[in-house]
């Protein structure tokens, strides 16, 4: 089976998907959630302490994918560790044989199940990014220290997609002041993380394809598809509860005539209608020029992934003992 | 407020006076946090990124980010984790826009130095702490920029929407 950085570079449609590490001191849970999904993604985001909330570290987890035979993708935070332990995690990563991880902010610990602990975000995101490139490519330290040898990883971040108009009010005051005063506000944090040295992206969820599609269209006019891969966010929704909990995370939209489609189902189906949805999502956003895979979000329900995949006619990762199955199956760029 | 305290050589001998007189550098400090305090809620970083933030102070971010905002900026513009306030680089782009000083939210903001809270960033700034000619292009401390280099501007294209980009609601 063919990793991660391969299959983007090779012009496949890529599937990575989110396992949360467990809360307690064994990884049999994770390892069953991996296992449920071989074969059926090249790599999986192992989360770092999501929503500020305590669990297996990332780097743990990702050691647990890969002994169970699945490419993990470690997330790497600003909110716990100063600039020497964020160093110090991305060179063990490296060490130990990541090969993939994905650098953000993260959540501020007041949401969390620790609200009252120290916030670090001693670099940010965007400063990350570009330490880790200069670890890997120069092989330096931010203090300028040797690296020997210096760290590989295929180095990721993620980003929101605009689901309707910026958050501010901007489409009015902007169009007063004319275009050339105007950020745009959709694309210039990626831009920003992009210069920084992200070679890839996962979104946020993608509930609405045209508006993707929109912004997909300026990232290409950009020229930004062409300097990092595209992974667009998704994920099955599972009961009503799961809905209204998702329409109030940031950078999560969720258009009137998805939300009115779920809640016309009945509890009993609403399962299946969410996993519906989810595929029909993914296989429109396959459709779109410059997505280069998508990454799925099933939250404690990784066993559904594979058979949304197959409903989205996206097909079987290639694998030794797995019927080969056409390239022309799978969608490209 | 740029304009006042701009380099010039007079602000420099003051700023190298300032560094030898101790009671007259926590004075002076002391004045400037007075200043910023009322004006931008300065925290004393000592290392000002105000000029290129529209003057709103990032380091009054929960975060403290420096090179944008994060991703749980609300539907309306206001903070994740203080829903009451704006979030600070909501206000900085805003203030960016209608002064026409878009460019500055293309520079990457270098991380912070910690030793720098508590310092005067006008004397930094005076003596050439944070200035960019110092730094070279990574995060990287490159050789002769132990000081504190400033922001320095990314090759990215100036990102304007162009006509019918908009973003369908």
């Amino acid at each position: 089976m063919i990793g991660l950085a391969e299959r983007l570079a090779a012009g496949g449609f890529a599937v990575t998907a989110e396992v949360g590490p467990p809360r307690g001191a064994d990884t049999a849970a994770l390892t069953r959630a991996v296992t449920d999904l071989h074969g059926w993604v090249d790599a999986v985001n192992i989360t770092d302490n999501q929503s500020a909330a305590v669990r297996l570290s990332s780097l743990a987890g990702s050691l647990a994918a890969l002994a169970a035979g699945v490419e993990p993708i470690m997330q790497l935070t600003c909110r716990d560790r100063n600039r020497i332990a964020l160093q110090s995690e991305l060179l063990s990563a490296s060490a130990l044989g990541i090969p993939n991880v994905v650098i953000m902010t993260g959540d501020h610990p007041r949401h969390g199940d620790h609200s009252d602990a120290t916030p670090v975000f001693d670099l940010d995101s965007t400063q990350l990014l570009r330490v880790a490139g200069d670890m890997r490519d120069h092989g330096k330290l931010m203090s300028g220290g040797e690296l020997k040898p210096p760290p590989s990883w295929f180095l990721g971040a993620v980003e929101n997609p605009p689901g309707r108009p910026s958050p501010d009010g901007t489409a009015d005051g902007g169009s007063a002041l004319g275009d050339d005063d105007v950020l745009d506000r959709a694309t210039y944090r990626l831009a920003r993380k992009i210069e920084a040295g992200a070679q890839f992206v996962q979104t946020q969820f993608v509930f609405d394809v045209p508006a993707f599609a929109t912004w997909m269209k300026r990232l290409r006019e950009l020229g930004l598809d062409e300097r990092c891969y595209i992974l667009a966010g998704v994920g099955p929704v599972r009961s009503q509860r799961a809905l209204a909990h998702l329409a109030t995370i940031p950078g999560v939209v969720i258009p009137d005539h998805v939300s009115d489609r779920l809640a016309a189902a009945t509890p009993a189906q609403f399962r299946v209608e969410g996993e519906k949805l989810c595929a029909e999502i993914i296989a429109g956003l396959a459709e779109i020029p410059g997505v280069a895979g998508v990454h799925v979000m099933a939250i404690g329900a990784e066993s559904s992934i594979p058979a949304i995949l197959q409903e989205a006619g996206v097909p079987a990762r290639l694998q030794a003992g797995a019927p080969a199955r056409s390239q022309a199956d799978v969608p490209t760029r | 407020m740029q304009p006042l305290v701009a380099p010039r050589p007079l602000y420099r001998r003051l700023a190298l006076l300032l560094e030898r007189i101790g009671p007259a550098r926590r004075i002076f400090t002391r004045a400037e946090l007075a200043t910023k305090s009322a004006l931008f809620g300065c925290r004393m970083c000592g290392q000002c990124a105000l000029p290129v933030t529209g003057y709103a102070c990032p380091m009054t971010c929960p975060k403290q980010l420096r090179n944008g905002p994060c991703g749980g900026v609300g539907a309306d513009g206001s903070c994740e984790v203080y829903p009451d306030s704006q979030c600070v680089w909501v206000v900085a782009i805003g203030r960016a826009e209608r002064s026409g000083h878009i460019g500055d939210l293309t520079r990457l903001h270098r991380p912070g130095d910690q030793r720098a809270w508590g310092q005067s960033s006008w004397v930094n700034y005076w003596l050439g702490r944070d200035d960019q000619a110092t730094a070279g292009l990574g995060c990287v401390a490159g050789a002769g920029s132990a000081d504190r280099p400033g922001p320095v501007l990314l090759p990215m294209p100036v990102l304007r929407p162009t006509e019918g980009s908009e973003m369908p609601a």
